[in-house]
């Protein structure tokens, strides 16, 4: 288990390595920062100081070396765009993104497995048909259809909720939340089932195929051959059976959910990270580009090595090792 | 062998078909069998021959779209082929225990042996879970697993196939059931532990006074451990009779064939027979008697009409070479009237 | 005359060949399945108008959309045909530049399908080749190549073709940019799609790669690498079908959302995506229209294929059900 948690970590440094090299490269072959951070009637001699205070006249490995250690401190440089240090526009960002994706996740897990349980149960009821054939067209609808349909339906004709911007946040100083107000929920409503229709339909057909398989095995036919009561034998043994594989795909919707976040945030305005990449994106804004880039993949490596400490609390088949020598 | 009115288990013209697309396959076809208390059964066929799907059909665990489409099923005297599902599940583990071909996939692997033994144990009996753990430790020791106070707290990965067995073994028959089905318990094992299994098996239900149906396609087996034994061919029962009797005397031509095909120490040198053909697919089962295009000796009749089972010395036998034989005997084998419900 | 006689005859044999085939087909599974489900039949039917409508644009869309001169913005913002204050000549009502929304969609429709088809057509041309390498050669390798699919696969698509989208935009002047535009967003769809065709290809390609006849063609001289060619792809061709299918529902909806935040198509070609987008400013004044049908035409293609997907997925496995 050891080695394997080590062989884990190896392989996220190694990941975190190629996107800050990514990242890098962006700066390096992008334009001119230069160019970028003083006005156009600079001269020579102001440009060729910057670049010595800000290390670009050292060979480029030096460079990458001293941008990780920027990285790892958090500095992320200067927005081309807005002219506020990186780091700082993030961290009002962040708080809204995860407010977010958590409401999101949890609407979506809360909602999705339980239906892919009943679905994958009972597999010819009538309701599950319905369930799934509304999953198919809700896999079908892109985010931002969905969020337009509501903002049609609930915002423009009822009237019922905000449409766009996040209202109603209360600032703790290190974080901001749209938790401790009603007007904070209500216009959280619309953007986190946007957000979250799309992934739990996607969970509740993974969770409904898994259990399909699991009920298919040999050891849960051999339950039922003990006589064990139904319940004992789907939401014991078959559900936890299904869990490990859920929760891959629970890491992997998280990660999703933070992409498509991105859309969710266009579409409602809503003032979160997404929003800030796609203007980023747009105005070729570099500093925030590769600032997202890594933070991102940061998150998904956080995410994953997650997901695989999991797997050991729930499989013992990885926890401890096989002995086998029990003879016979 | 305790002698009672009625047998353990009474299969009457039993029949479990698949409805696909080209129509209904037929699987098991008018299967009539018995088993007495205590008493070994095996049912030897090739695969495909509607063994196991009889065993499951019996315990009522047939996967759909399979179907008990017509006979009936008694368990000591009650019918048990129409139950509810779950009166059906308090029957399974409790009367009828069930052991499976693969040790490796039988047991769910996120679960302590411990555990697996003692859920059953307190789903058909009274005892608290200090109790169950108890006696989940003296049947581990029951079953020859060594050191069962710590084996019971490990996972199943952690037993070699052989041992997976053994425990498989003591939960079919932790609660005493009065029948066992063991579909093809040592298939999946390595030569030199099947016959530790198979004895095992054997033992323990003797003790624990089971009735065993061991299915398997291993005439070896058979000879050694049944009492009597069901010939299957097609879905259907080809011959059935004592052990001794069938083995000596292999009156269907299928039957011969396959003794044919066991190897025997002490036989003159003769070259091993082997049956020409296989086994039909569901699809394509011919007419008449289901043997005919491989039997050396068949007839006209065979293409065209069906032989029933028809008592032939103590054994039983569907083939119309003893038709002229003995045809008053038929009278007893297939009753014309349905058996009263008693349960 | 005689040439006539020579290619009836030819005729005849070949088809013989394709009645045989059509026999077969007419006969096998998947057809019997396909028979059996009216929605799969309904979802085969839309698709085949949608891609009829896509293809015949230029010819059968009541006005050319495209043509910038034909656009006239005394008809602009045109309620559909059946609201009061309409056109019947605008049967979905018209956009803010007069353009008319049926025939926009159906240019639109012409755009999604064609950047769906190509980046799927990439993803799967070089998912199967690298898939084939990765299992054929093993060792490092594989190794290299399937850590990259792992990582990869973490990573969800649009995020992927947004950063790459984003990246090369940057890196190229505005200009080329705008050019390539099409290509880049074809290839950035592509590469966020490889994985799962290069994850099947390999794990058939290991077990082709142990057999005997891979062996025996490097006894007679054959690069085993071309045999192996020959003997996979016929073994994936059935769940390459599948993901191919479903990949093309995903690459709509990468490209549709990628146009939709305004990074996907250039504007002179605009797809459904950028029609959503378009019409969307206009939702709150009233012009539901502009937005609606297109996201309407957006979500009846992709669920068409998304249920044939599924539909062929079933069929090709019917364990799976």
């Amino acid at each position: 288990m050891f080695a394997f948690i080590v062989q884990r970590l190896l392989q996220a440094i190694v990941v975190m390595l190629s996107v800050a090299f990514v990242s890098f490269a962006l700066f390096q072959f992008v334009g001119d920062p230069i160019n970028n951070m003083v006005g156009q009637d600079a001269t020579e001699e102001q440009r060729q100081m910057l670049r010595e205070r800000l290390g670009l006249d050292q060979p480029w490995p030096l460079q990458f070396v001293s941008f990780v250690g920027n990285i790892a401190r958090g500095e992320f440089g200067m927005s081309y765009r807005v002219g506020i240090p990186v780091g700082q526009l993030i961290a009002d960002r962040l708080p809204a993104t995860i407010e977010l994706v958590l409401v999101s996740a949890l609407l979506a897990l809360a909602i999705g497995v339980p239906m892919g349980v009943y679905t994958g149960l009972n597999r010819n009821s009538w309701l599950s048909r319905l369930f799934l054939t509304v999953s198919l067209i809700g896999i079908s609808l892109p985010t931002f259809v969905i969020g337009i349909l509501l903002i049609l339906i609930f915002g423009v004709w009822l009237q019922w909720l905000p449409t766009f911007g996040r209202a109603g946040v209360v600032d703790l100083g290190w974080w901001t939340t749209s938790f401790l107000t009603v007007d904070g929920w209500r216009s959280l409503i619309m953007p986190s089932i946007t957000l979250a229709l799309f992934q739990l339909t996607l969970i509740m057909r993974l969770v409904r195929a898994e259990m399909l398989e699991v009920l298919r095995t040999d050891y849960i036919k051999f339950a039922r051959a003990r006589g064990l009561k139904s319940r004992a034998v789907h939401f014991g043994h078959a559900l936890k059976n299904t869990l490990v594989p859920v929760i891959t795909i629970t890491g992997l919707q998280i990660g999703s959910l933070l992409a498509f976040s991105i859309i969710t945030e266009t579409v409602f305005q809503w003032p979160g990270m997404g929003l800030l990449i796609l203007q980023a994106i747009q105005f070729v804004d570099i500093p925030v580009m590769s600032s997202y880039l890594v933070l991102i993949a940061f998150l998904f490596v956080v995410i994953n090595l997650v997901v695989d400490l999991l797997y050991f609390l729930v499989d013992p088949r990885l926890r401890i090792e096989t002995s086998g020598g029990g003879a016979h | 062998m305790a002698e009672t009115n009625r047998p353990l288990l009474e299969v009457r013209n039993l029949r479990v078909d698949f409805p696909t697309r080209r129509g209904t396959l037929v699987a098991v076809d008018d299967v009539s069998f018995e088993i007495r208390e205590g008493e070994v059964l095996g049912v030897v066929g090739e695969s495909g021959a509607g063994k196991s799907l009889t065993g499951s059909a019996i315990i009522g665990l047939l996967e759909p779209p399979g179907r008990i489409a017509g006979g009936e099923v008694h368990l000591a005297g009650r019918r048990i082929d129409h139950l509810p599902p779950e009166q059906l599940r308090r029957i399974r583990g409790k009367e009828i225990g069930m052991v499976f071909q693969d040790p490796l996939t039988s047991l769910n692997p996120l679960y302590k042996v411990g555990r697996q033994l003692v859920e059953t144990l307190m789903t058909h009996t009274d005892l608290d879970e200090p109790a169950a753990r108890e006696k989940a430790i003296s049947l581990l020791a029951e079953v020859g697993i060594p050191s069962p106070e710590v084996r019971i707290d490990q996972y199943p990965h952690q037993f070699s196939g052989g041992m997976r067995q053994r425990v498989v073994i003591a939960l079919a028959l932790c609660v005493n059931p009065k029948l066992i089905i063991a579909d093809e318990p040592t298939t999946a094992l390595d030569v030199s532990i099947q016959a530790q299994i198979i004895g095992l098996l054997k033992r323990l239900c003797q003790e624990h006074g089971a009735a065993v149906m061991l299915i398997t396609h291993d005439m070896g087996v058979i000879a050694e451990t049944a009492d009597r034994v069901a010939v299957m061919y097609a879905g259907r029962l080809a011959e059935i009779g004592e052990v001794r009797e069938v083995i000596q005397k292999a009156r269907h031509p299928y039957t011969h064939g396959l003794m044919g095909s066991i190897p025997m120490i002490g036989q003159e040198a003769e070259e091993l027979k082997q049956i020409e053909g296989s086994m039909p697919r569901l699809t394509e089962i011919p007419n008449g008697c289901a043997f005919h295009p491989r039997c050396p000796q068949s007839q006209d009749r065979c293409r065209q009409d069906r032989p029933e089972l028809r008592s032939q010395g103590t054994s039983q036998v569907a083939c119309w070479l003893f038709d002229q034989a003995d045809a008053g005997a038929r009278s007893s084998t297939q009753p014309a009237t349905p058996l009263e419900e008693t349960g | 005359m005689k040439a006539e006689e020579e290619v009836l005859e030819v005729d005849s044999g070949t088809l013989a060949r394709t009645w045989d085939r059509i026999g077969r087909f007419l006969d096998s599974d998947i057809y019997y399945s396909f028979r059996q489900s009216p929605v799969t039949i309904f979802a085969f039917l839309v698709t085949l108008t949608l891609f009829l409508a896509a293809a015949l644009a230029p010819w059968v869309a009541p006005h050319q959309t495209l043509d910038v001169k034909t656009l006239d913005l005394m008809n602009a913002f045109l309620p559909p045909a059946w609201e009061p204050d309409s056109d019947p000549q605008f049967l979905l009502g018209t956009d803010d530049q007069g353009r008319d929304i049926f025939s926009a969609i159906m240019f639109g429709l012409q755009i999604s399908l064609g950047v769906g088809f190509a980046s799927v057509v990439v993803s799967a041309v070089f998912g199967t080749l690298l898939g084939l390498l990765s299992g054929y050669v093993g060792g490092r390798l594989d190794s290299f190549i399937m850590r990259v699919a792992d990582i990869q696969l973490t990573f969800p698509a649009i995020l992927i073709a947004l950063l790459i989208d984003g990246i090369v935009g940057s890196l190229l002047p505005k200009a080329a940019y705008n050019e390539l535009k099409l290509y880049v967003l074809v290839l950035a769809i592509a590469a966020s799609q490889w994985v799962n065709f290069a994850r099947t290809v390999r794990g058939s390609t290991l077990v082709e790669k142990n057999k005997e006849y891979v062996q025996a063609a490097r006894v007679i001289g054959v690069h085993p690498f071309w045999i192996m060619l020959r003997h996979v792809l016929p073994n994936v061709t059935g769940p390459v079908l599948v993901i191919a299918t479903l990949s093309l529902a995903l690459a709509i909806l990468t490209e549709a959302t990628l146009s939709f935040l305004g990074v996907g198509v250039p504007v002179t070609s605009p797809s459904l995506g950028t029609l959503i987008r378009i019409g969307q400013q206009y939702l709150f004044s009233g012009e539901w229209w502009m937005t609606i049908f297109p996201s309407l035409a957006l979500v009846i293609l992709v669920l068409a294929v998304n249920l044939l997907g599924d539909w062929l997925r079933d069929a090709l496995n019917p364990k799976l059900r």
